[in-house]
């Protein structure tokens, strides 16, 4: 393989690349933000996104960077939702008078680390992409520097990133180590009749590790705190793009690199889903803060998306797909929402302040009906089909485990309703406490056009939606 | 054929929703004017909604026992938007659009705050109940049943009494709970049969040890949606707190989904599951037939009561199901058909003094008769429905369903007959203490009779029960050929 040829299958991640170190240096030279840099950004992700769907795939770089309809499917659908964030978190800052051009080079640099993510062939590229993603978010969760809670979060965020980052090399290197190689193809040869017991350690760090960044429990205990403290439209970035991108990345490891240890790690993720959906259900139902409360909500559907994963094949593999996108329009409106209302310049956030929403927010408490509707599980909203497509997978893996963890995770989704309900229940039953301030332009059309999306243009889109994932998954498993 | 009717009808009541939202974007909130418009609206659509249905009814064939009126889209994951009636569920679609029209124009004084979100509540539930009735597909099915829970939870928690929250909750996670159950179900059904059609599902054979699976989490849904004992400890609180139309739309529609899910789905899909099933269901039956009346007797809420009431006659249904012969089925969808209109009246006869008095207790009325003439023979005919008299559409069904289960089981008859003497003492004695007997309350010396709003909602309904219940024979012939065809499947498939 030439240079150019390579070159030309890394095109999305150079042009993130170079776009984000010219902002740098005319961001040093001009010294503050405008909206000529959010434009420029977001035609730089738009357009890697362009070409990541449109141009050349296969290996590059000697399979260390791999470029297939998997990772097309998941840049197009990132690189879009990073775009949103800019222009949701640039706006939001400004009104703050915090506009700086960093917000918009730290987007665009946690976009090319998530598209290494979704791009690993091997476990070094696996690695970098996580950290390149992960260090641009601790900074982005402690971007008010003035503010406690979000220096809080910034450093909760990295320090506990920083150990599960451990995890992740400690299992690569016993990885590593046992196989002899660092690429999930050569991995793949070496654990296709089953896996000694050093690469099923290694395995089993290297699944925490990703569980981690997933934030599914056992290591789900950043989340809530980090979700908190951060700035609300970059929340709403955390909860969409880079979830995908884990979810990604974990598929790649496991269904590239050990698919003959489909049954090993079918039991760990198991485990971890039902954890993460009884911990996202039970947990949730102690919060009154909305953005911790999501932050659980979030716990519980990275739960069923590892299900989803667990199950394995196409039809697993292209569920969990369709539940993430799916998932994230949903969050990415939700959050929009939220740091669309404010009351007296105080952000709403607990769920007392949702009071009486209906009565003077029609249309915005009918976009959070929809979200949590959604969340909820309930048909006809996106979230139904998200889990539709799951549990379908599971309950056909054609194995009892399967089956039981199907079934134990719907159970589950009726715990959550509960708190869906309760939020539903403060806007609609409830008694209004005070006027809300006006809406902004931009997340007010998010939030909208993502509701509309939850119902009823979800029914028209699967029918594209699907043949896509589908594609997407039949990519796995050919490292 | 006349290919779309069936979504036209289906969906007609949205486009009175869109008209709302108009009204409500453009005129001012809480302006009576507007309210006054929206009424009107959602009356005029649900006429529309009525009138559309008959002619569904009168063009139907009823010597064919399969799907008509069928209409077929592919959509993604192997789905169809798929709708199609037949004699089982034609009925229920005309009880419905019948029984919307009166919802509203019963809600038309007593509902004060936020109507125009009531009415489009309501509409949207009609739109999703005929959905259920309608569909043709497993996934569209579950689509309708479950969506109907977010309106009827606004429509308890947004309208209803004192603790109308604690009843909206428990009323949503009690059927969610059912439901996802039967969601698991239809996925494990779907990935083994690889159809969601229902009509190729029902000739699919599952493996009987699977369908032992697959028929509890169906029943577990249906018989919380039933509600059958002992799940049923829902409904007195939902009915309780819900405004008087919300009662009527679950006493008179929303519980026949569980039935209609019984008939559609747990004989024609699983047989012999349902077979072995029987005595469990038929055991269930009696006990919510004897048991439930007896705790009727003893309530102090009218509303309550006849809660109680409906839970024991929807154990004659479960029971007339799974009989599993022609008498007990016809008895059965005649015992839903009856009792959507007879409960539906008795709701909204205590929806006349609860307007006028605001309050459900009884012990706080007695000698109604005396200022209230009229309204005593209305609920006086209501309550013999009820009770089952002969000459009443409410005694076909019970005649029926005991005559059918008699073939099979002649005990779980005979307790069931002893049902039929306790609602006769349940609701014969509410009777008399609301309306018999001196008025001794003085805040009853002001209390007037209906009024001609409330003539106009009960006429129809004194007619249906009379008519049903002289010449049942108009119902049966056009459930005759589906029933047959449902009775000679069933018995070949289980060997009964």
């Amino acid at each position: 393989m030439t240079l150019q040829s390579n070159l030309l299958i890394a095109l999305p991640e150079l042009i993130l690349a170079v776009s984000a170190l010219l902002l740098l240096v005319l961001g040093a030279a001009a010294k503050r933000a405008s909206p000529i840099f959010t434009a420029a950004s977001v035609a730089a992700l738009l357009s890697a996104a362009y070409v990541a769907a449109t141009g050349h795939q296969g290996h590059a770089f000697g399979g260390g960077l791999v470029a297939d309809n998997a990772a097309a499917f998941a840049k197009v659908a990132m690189y879009i939702s990073s775009a949103v964030a800019i222009v949701l978190g640039d706006r939001w800052l400004a009104r703050r008078g915090e506009a700086r051009f960093e917000f918009h080079v730290l987007v665009i640099l946690a976009a090319l680390g998530m598209g290494m993510m979704v791009s690993a062939g091997d476990l070094i590229s696996l690695y970098v992409g996580v950290e390149l993603q992960s260090l641009a978010l601790y900074v982005l969760a402690a971007f008010r520097r003035d503010d406690a809670k979000g220096s809080e979060a910034g450093l909760k965020y990295f320090v506990l990133g920083a150990l599960s980052s451990g995890l992740l090399l400690y299992g690569a290197s016993l990885i590593y180590g046992f196989a002899g190689s660092t690429k999930f193809h050569d991995i793949a040869l070496v654990a296709q009749h089953g896996v000694n017991p050093g690469i099923l350690f290694g395995l089993v760090f290297l699944i925490c590790g990703l569980a981690f960044k997933v934030s599914a429990a056992p290591f789900h205990m950043w989340t809530p705190d980090v979700y908190e403290g951060a700035p609300t439209p970059v929340v709403g970035f955390f909860a969409a793009a880079p979830k995908l991108a884990a979810m990604v990345l974990f598929a790649r490891a496991l269904a590239d690199g050990f698919p003959g240890a489909h049954a090993q790690w079918q039991q760990v993720l198991v485990v971890i889903s039902l954890a993460s959906v009884f911990v996202g259900a039970f947990a949730g139902l102690a919060q009154n803060n909305l953005k911790r409360l999501w932050a659980y909500s979030s716990i519980a559907n990275v739960g069923y998306a590892l299900l989803g994963l667990a199950a394995g094949g196409e039809q697993g593999l292209s569920a969990m797909l369709t539940f993430m996108v799916l998932y994230m329009v949903d969050v990415t409106g939700f959050f929009a929402c939220l740091q669309a209302l404010s009351r007296d310049g105080k952000p709403m956030e607990t769920i007392e302040d949702m009071a009486g929403l209906f009565r003077e927010r029609p249309m915005m408490a009918t976009a959070m009906t929809v979200f949590s509707l959604s969340a909820l599980g309930m048909p006809p909203f996106s979230g139904f089909w998200a889990k539709f497509y799951v549990f379908g997978a599971a309950m056909n893996a054609h194995s009892p485990i399967m089956t039981l963890a199907a079934i134990l995770g719907l159970v589950g989704s009726v715990v959550a309703a509960f708190y869906y309900l309760r939020l539903i229940k403060v806007m609609w039953f409830d008694a209004a406490v005070g006027k809300t301030d006006a809406l902004p332009f931009e997340a007010r059309f998010v939030a909208y056009a993502a509701a509309a999306f939850s119902f009823p243009i979800v029914l028209g889109a699967l029918h594209y939606l699907e043949p896509w994932a589908k594609a997407a998954a039949a990519a796995f498993g050919h490292a | 054929m006349m290919t779309g009717i069936l979504s036209l009808t289906t969906f007609a009541p949205l486009i009175g929703v869109a008209a709302i939202l108009i009204l409500r974007f453009f005129g001012k909130a809480d302006d009576a004017r507007t309210e006054t418009a929206g009424k009107w609206i959602a009356l005029a659509t649900t006429l529309a909604t009525f009138a559309l249905s008959l002619v569904l009814v009168m063009k139907f064939d009823r010597a064919n026992p399969g799907f008509q009126f069928v209409e077929d889209i592919g959509w993604f994951a192997k789905l169809h938007y798929s709708m199609g009636v037949d004699g089982i569920s034609v009925l229920f679609v005309l009880l419905t659009t019948f029984l919307l029209p009166i919802c509203i124009v019963a809600s038309w004084k007593s509902i004060d705050k936020r109507v125009l979100e009531y009415l489009v509540a309501f509409l949207v539930l009609e739109t999703l109940v005929i959905g259920v009735f309608c569909a043709l597909d497993i996934v569209l099915f579950y689509l309708f049943f479950e969506g109907g829970l977010v309106p009827m939870f606004l429509i308890i928690g947004i309208w209803g009494g004192k603790n109308r929250v604690y009843a909206a909750y428990k009323f949503f996670l009690y059927t969610l709970l059912g439901s996802v159950l039967m969601l698991a179900a239809i996925l494990a059904m779907i990935g083994i049969s690889g159809t969601a059609s229902i009509p190729e599902l029902m000739h699919y054979h599952f493996d009987p040890a699977l369908q032992i699976f697959l028929w509890l989490a169906f029943f577990a849904s249906f018989a919380v949606k039933m509600p059958m004992w002992p799940v049923h400890t829902w409904l007195p609180d939902a009915h309780v707190e819900a405004p008087t139309a919300g009662s009527v739309i679950l006493a008179g529609i929303l519980l026949k989904l569980g039935g209609y899910g019984f008939m559609r789905f747990l004989l024609p899909m699983f047989p012999s599951a349902s077979h072995v099933f029987t005595p469990l269901v038929f055991s269930l039956s009696v006990i919510a037939i004897v048991y439930t009346s007896l705790v009727a007797f003893r309530q102090t809420d009218i509303k309550k009561l006849i809660a109680y009431s409906s839970v024991a006659h929807m154990g004659f249904v479960t029971m007339g199901i799974f009989s599993g012969n022609v008498q007990g089925e016809q008895g059965a969808l005649y015992q839903m058909l009856s009792h959507g209109v007879i409960s539906g009246a008795l709701f909204l006869c205590v929806g006349v003094v609860y307007d006028r008095m605001h309050t459900r207790e009884i012990a706080f009325y007695g000698g109604l008769v005396n200022r209230m003439p009229w309204y005593a023979a209305i609920f006086m005919l209501f309550t013999m429905g009820n009770v089952g008299l002969p000459g009443t559409s409410g005694f076909v069904g019970e005649i029926l369903t005991m005559t059918g289960v008699y073939g099979v089981s002649t005990w779980t008859a005979l307790v069931a007959a002893t049902g039929v003497i306790l609602s006769a003492v349940y609701a014969l004695s509410l009777y008399r203490r609301v309306v018999f007997g001196t008025m001794t309350n003085p805040a009853l010396a002001g209390i007037t009779d209906v009024d001609w709003r409330e003539i106009a909602i009960f006429v129809p309904l004194i007619l249906s029960t009379l008519a049903l219940g002289v010449y049942p024979n108009a119902v049966f012939h056009i459930t005759g050929a589906s029933v047959d065809a449902l009775v000679g499947a069933y018995r070949a498939a289980s060997g009964g």
